[in-house]
């Protein structure tokens, strides 16, 4: 059994959602391969290589993979994975732009998202927002798989002595083109890897307000998220959503603010080790699965909490 | 340019869905369904498109059972054009119903299609991929804006540490973020003009493509319960749980 990750990186280090992803990859069993595919992407590949539990590397370094356009990628990685019993990659919205490209290249089903692995061809998977979890077994010869991260211990970054080597093919569909980038920047950990997330909600009523979570936050080492009201609403930019349709989180803290906890919500934060609600609604349906519930304005909270901590 | 919008029939997204007692499926018995929510934005794009003149016809199509029929007819309350259906009583996975599409495309000859990221019953956010692939078309995934320019189109991506920009070259393949717009509701005359536009029924025979599962489900249950917790009185009490009975920060 062989078995091909993608790696999530940015050309220089490679990023935390490929160690858990590598853990799925032994849970399955067999020699795994990393394919780091970028554009000067050699310090990423060498990161790649002391990966506990990866045999070897394969590095495409080339224009066309540059900012990991779906349309090239997949190309590369549907003529390496013909080779391999698995293709793998985390559920990062890279994983989910390219992986189902691979797949149709290779004439196979996808299974996405996996939250467990049972046995070789059989996988645990949520639906319906997580409301429901599914076993799902896939017949079809080469496996492609998207790994939930959260649901996964990281592998050890260091540790490996993977052998690293280069592939030559150059892929270039010709069909999609990068023009920019807007990347929000943050001193606070990343969402997804957070170990405390601090959420606000509708209830913040104004991005300024969000203020009050940022002191908390930083008092407390957290990265802070948000529902989808409060991105509607403009509080907050997309990419701290949590939820069905944005980020999954699974920290070992998540405090929801001024969160009513919709079925999209949960989605996003139910496996949190221990969650805290804040709400001044007794009847909001986030207390149903708060460890601890607090019923009060959070606008008196908020600071009480960042004083007392 | 002519418009294809893929629309699928979803359990409503309000509904919590429970599995049945013998775990071999959801129970979608007497439940409200409705157009998926990322469909809905799909063809709101396509509408908006059209009233700027950009696209002349805007095609729906729909793959499920004959009672899909309803989603494809709001389809057309909201401003599409025409519609086709590939009725199957299959549930027919993401590459399947990759492929009809392909298929519909090829028929059709669109310069754009445009689709959910996700529908939110299976959670797959496959088919838009897919269906790029074996067009060999470029794809805008996680769409919250869709700017047509000649023969390209730009689309800015919901990506994870923020927003992308993208060009493609047309035809391409586009799925939607929520953001991408707020649909409209359907009026009651748009309702009624609805009915007397064209559905068209095809079978995924006649598009000689085969729909067979790739991928087995083999039980559905329940998520692990979380066990009910307890409400604190004020912040002190909060934050000594925290540190001495969670010992979380």
């Amino acid at each position: 059994m062989s078995i091909l990750v993608l790696a999530e990186h940015d050309n220089a280090s490679i990023k935390g959602a490929t160690l858990n992803t590598i853990t799925a990859a032994k849970a399955i069993g067999g020699d795994i391969t990393v394919l780091v595919a970028g554009e000067g992407c050699g310090a990423a590949a060498e990161a790649a290589a002391k990966i506990d539990g990866v045999s070897k590397v394969l590095v495409a370094d080339d224009a066309a993979y540059g900012h990991q356009l779906a349309e090239n990628v997949s190309l590369l990685v549907a003529e390496l994975g013909k080779e391999f019993a698995y293709v793998l990659a985390p559920a990062t919205t890279n994983g989910k732009n390219t992986m189902p490209r691979v797949a149709a290249l290779l004439d196979v089903g996808q299974v996405s998202d996996i939250i467990s692995v049972e046995s070789g061809d059989t996988f645990k998977r949520p639906i319906y927002a997580g409301n429901v979890i599914a076993t799902v077994q896939s017949s079809d010869a080469i496996k492609v798989i998207t790994v939930r991260t959260t649901a996964f211990d990281a592998a050890a970054a260091e540790g490996g002595s993977a052998a690293v080597e280069s592939v030559s093919s150059s892929h270039n569909a010709g069909t999609s083109s990068f023009v920019k980038e807007e990347i929000a920047k943050s001193d606070r950990p990343e969402l997804t890897a957070a170990g405390i997330v601090v959420s606000g909600g509708r209830g913040m009523q104004n991005g300024d307000n969000f203020s009050l979570l940022y002191a908390v936050a930083d008092k407390l080492g957290a990265a802070v998220g948000a529902s989808r009201a409060a991105v509607d609403a403009g509080f907050v930019p997309n990419d701290m959503q949590v939820g069905q349709t944005g980020k999954i989180v699974a920290p070992d803290l998540y405090i929801a603010v001024g969160i009513s906890g919709a079925i999209q919500h949960l989605a996003g934060m139910k496996d949190s080790k221990v969650i805290v609600a804040i709400n001044k609604d007794e009847d909001a349906p986030i207390f149903q699965v708060a460890d601890y519930g607090l019923v009060a304005d959070l606008f008196e909270v908020l600071p009480q909490l960042e004083s007392a901590i | 340019m002519k418009v294809l919008v893929a629309v699928k029939r979803v359990v409503d997204y309000n509904v919590k869905v429970r599995p049945k007692a013998d775990g071999t499926d959801v129970d979608l018995n007497n439940v409200k369904m409705a157009i998926n929510p990322f469909c809905e934005i799909a063809v709101e794009e396509a509408v908006r498109l059209k009233e700027k003149g950009v696209a002349t016809e805007i095609v729906a199509v729909s793959v499920g059972p004959k009672v899909a029929q309803e989603q494809l007819r709001t389809a057309l309350a909201l401003g599409a054009d025409r519609a086709i259906l590939v009725e199957t009583d299959v549930a027919v996975q993401p590459l399947g119903i990759a492929k009809l599409l392909k298929a519909i495309v090829e028929k059709e000859q669109p310069q754009l299609v445009v689709m959910g990221k996700q529908a939110i019953d299976g959670d797959n956010n496959q088919t838009g991929q897919m269906l790029a692939a074996l067009t060999g078309m470029g794809q805008g995934t996680f769409a919250s804006e869709v700017a047509v320019d000649g023969d390209s189109v730009s689309v800015t991506r919901e990506v994870d540490g923020g927003l992308q920009t993208v060009k493609l070259s047309l035809p391409a393949v586009v799925t939607t973020d929520l953001r991408l717009n707020e649909p409209r509701y359907a009026s009651l005359p748009n309702i009624m003009k609805a009915k007397k536009k064209t559905l068209d029924t095809t079978s995924p025979d006649e598009l000689g493509v085969d729909v067979t599962p790739r991928v087995t489900t083999l039980k559905v249950e329940p998520p692990a319960e979380r066990s009910a917790g307890i409400k604190v009185a004020d912040v002190a009490e909060l934050v000594d749980k925290l540190k001495n009975e969670a010992k979380v920060i």
